[in-house]
């Protein structure tokens, strides 16, 4: 089973900028476990463009597709045999990046 | 009731959680486990009658499940080829029978599931465990049929999606979901305990019997385990005063107006039996967790033959464990209630002052203010008190008895 992992910070109270070597490691015990399908920092919201082409002609936009306090910082990919798996390593991870996280199955 | 009406209601009370629970590790679904036992039940209902009790209605129960489970598979089969591979390959791995290895105990874990909110976890709970249809559940809990189905539908539709396992936790996670499942019981006995709703009655029999039907089930699972025992006992010895609890006109009678002989000896003396279990565990070095010392200030209670002959100084010396345990403030104006018995309602009036912050909107907080100041004389601060707690209680019976209290004031 399939889990995708989004990781929560909130602009008015962000979760510390240290973190990156624990959360290096942490992705190399994922790899060695057999969890790690991916991982990936992203970058401030500003920089996000939103592209619209149902219509007759693309529209794009400059932001986010939605102003929030919170937003995704990043994201994981894992292969868990079930929630239960999932959510230990979430809770783990959690404090490893120091920020809250979001799990949620693949279809 | 006929005999065979008799047999169908006990066979539901003993097989219901069974028969769900083998179909729901055979099929991987819960909700195939749900629709074949209760079409194997209404196939009980009609055959019974006519065929007479089988020898071994729980066998029979489980076989007509099964058998209805595979029906409804092969009609969906004919409709979804992959469906079926993906039903049909589903085979968990049988694991080695441990002492507290239970199918039902797996359905408890899976129902009580932290990754489901609250309200579902005790929904899912009634039903797949309980055996309570939806309309039942829907009535306990005050909302609409089709509301309660929706959540019961949505809480299964994750378990499904997210994969949530159907098996024991592992045994570092044990604790805590254990008392995730006894959370749900004694939320579920609460609500029957002090029913909501303006139109409710005070005390919802069919929910404290439930939950202590199915604390009793999880004690029969884990013996072992303290608190297990502990809630068992706090609800047996709340349970023995339910009918000394209300008077017939439905105003809640507080404990030191109770007719004590009205009590259930039987289950006073089975929740005692408990308490001292865990004492015995207690002296032997196990520290007791929340219920079981709950189930002691209990057992006090219940071994008073009238209010004056109370041992408070044992209550006061429970809460202060309790405290140690769990500082939170309803624990402190519990314990507030023993130490005005103790020192004095002046005493009593400063400690439950100093919670004004964290309780302002708990009924219990100002029901007890109002009773301390009625006993230091304060009529007119007592009222303010007394109209606050009404405006802020949900039950009737404690609505009734405030009123009352109040309007006696002078």
């Amino acid at each position: 089973m399939r889990y995708l992992v989004s990781v929560i910070d909130d602009k008015s109270n962000p979760g510390s900028t240290d973190r990156q070597p624990a959360i290096s490691a942490f992705n190399e015990r994922l790899i060695a476990e057999g969890y790690w399908v991916f991982a990936g920092g992203l970058a401030d919201t500003d920089a996000a463009t939103v592209i619209d082409n149902r219509g007759e002609q693309a529209v794009f936009s400059d932001g986010p597709f939605v102003e929030s306090k919170e937003y995704l910082a990043g994201v994981w990919v894992w292969e868990a045999p079930d929630l239960d798996v999932a959510l230990k390593l979430a809770a783990e991870a959690s404090k490893v990046c120091d920020r809250k996280l979001e799990v949620r199955p693949f279809l | 009731m006929s005999d065979v009406e008799e047999a169908i209601t006990r066979a539901h009370h003993d097989e219901w959680a069974r028969v769900v629970a083998s179909l729901t590790r055979r099929f991987g679904d819960l909700d195939i486990a749900e629709e074949a036992a209760a079409e194997a039940f209404a196939t009980a209902v009609e055959r019974w009658p006519a065929d007479g009790v089988p020898p071994n209605p729980g066998a029979w129960l489980t076989t007509t499940a099964n058998r209805k489970a595979i029906d409804r598979i092969r009609r969906e089969n004919k409709r979804d080829d992959k469906h079926r591979e993906a039903r049909m390959t589903y085979d968990v791995p049988i694991e080695p029978v441990g002492a507290i290895d239970d199918d039902r105990l797996r359905l408890l874990f899976t129902c009580c599931h932290p990754a489901l909110a609250v309200e579902a976890r005790v929904a899912l709970t009634l039903r797949m465990v309980g055996g309570l249809t939806v309309p039942e559940i829907a009535r306990a809990f005050l909302v609409q049929g089709t509301t309660m189905e929706r959540r019961i539908t949505r809480a299964k539709a994750k378990i499904k999606a997210a994969r949530i396992p159907y098996r024991m936790p592992s045994a570092d996670d044990l604790p805590a979901r254990v008392s995730g499942v006894l959370a749900v019981l004694f939320l579920v006995y609460n609500e029957g305990y002090l029913a909501s709703g303006p139109d409710t009655d005070p005390v919802r029999h069919d929910l404290t019997t439930e939950a202590i039907r199915l604390t009793r089930l999880i004690r029969a699972l884990l013996p072992q385990d303290g608190e297990v025992a502990g809630l068992l006992a706090l609800m047996l010895l709340t349970e023995a005063r339910r009918t000394a609890r209300i008077s017939v006109n439905g105003e809640l009678v507080a404990l030191d107006e109770q007719d004590r002989g009205a009590w259930d000896v039987e289950l006073i003396a089975e929740g005692h039996r408990l308490v001292r279990e865990r004492l015995a565990a207690a002296a032997a070095g196990v520290a007791p967790g929340r219920y079981q010392i709950l189930a002691a200030i209990n057992a006090v209670h219940t071994s008073a033959r009238d209010i004056r002959d109370t041992d408070w100084s044992q209550v006061l010396a429970l809460y202060d464990q309790l405290v140690r345990l769990d500082p939170s403030p309803i624990i402190a104006l519990n314990r507030a209630i023993a130490v005005a018995e103790l020192d004095g309602p002046e005493v009593a009036l400063a400690i439950v002052d100093r919670l004004t912050e964290a309780l302002a909107g708990y009924h219990a907080y100002h029901a007890t203010r109002a009773d301390l100041l009625r006993r230091l004389g304060q009529s007119r601060q007592a009222r303010a008190a007394y109209d606050r707690a009404i405006e802020l209680a949900g039950n009737t019976g404690e609505t009734a008895y405030l009123t009352r209290r109040r309007d006696q004031l002078r």
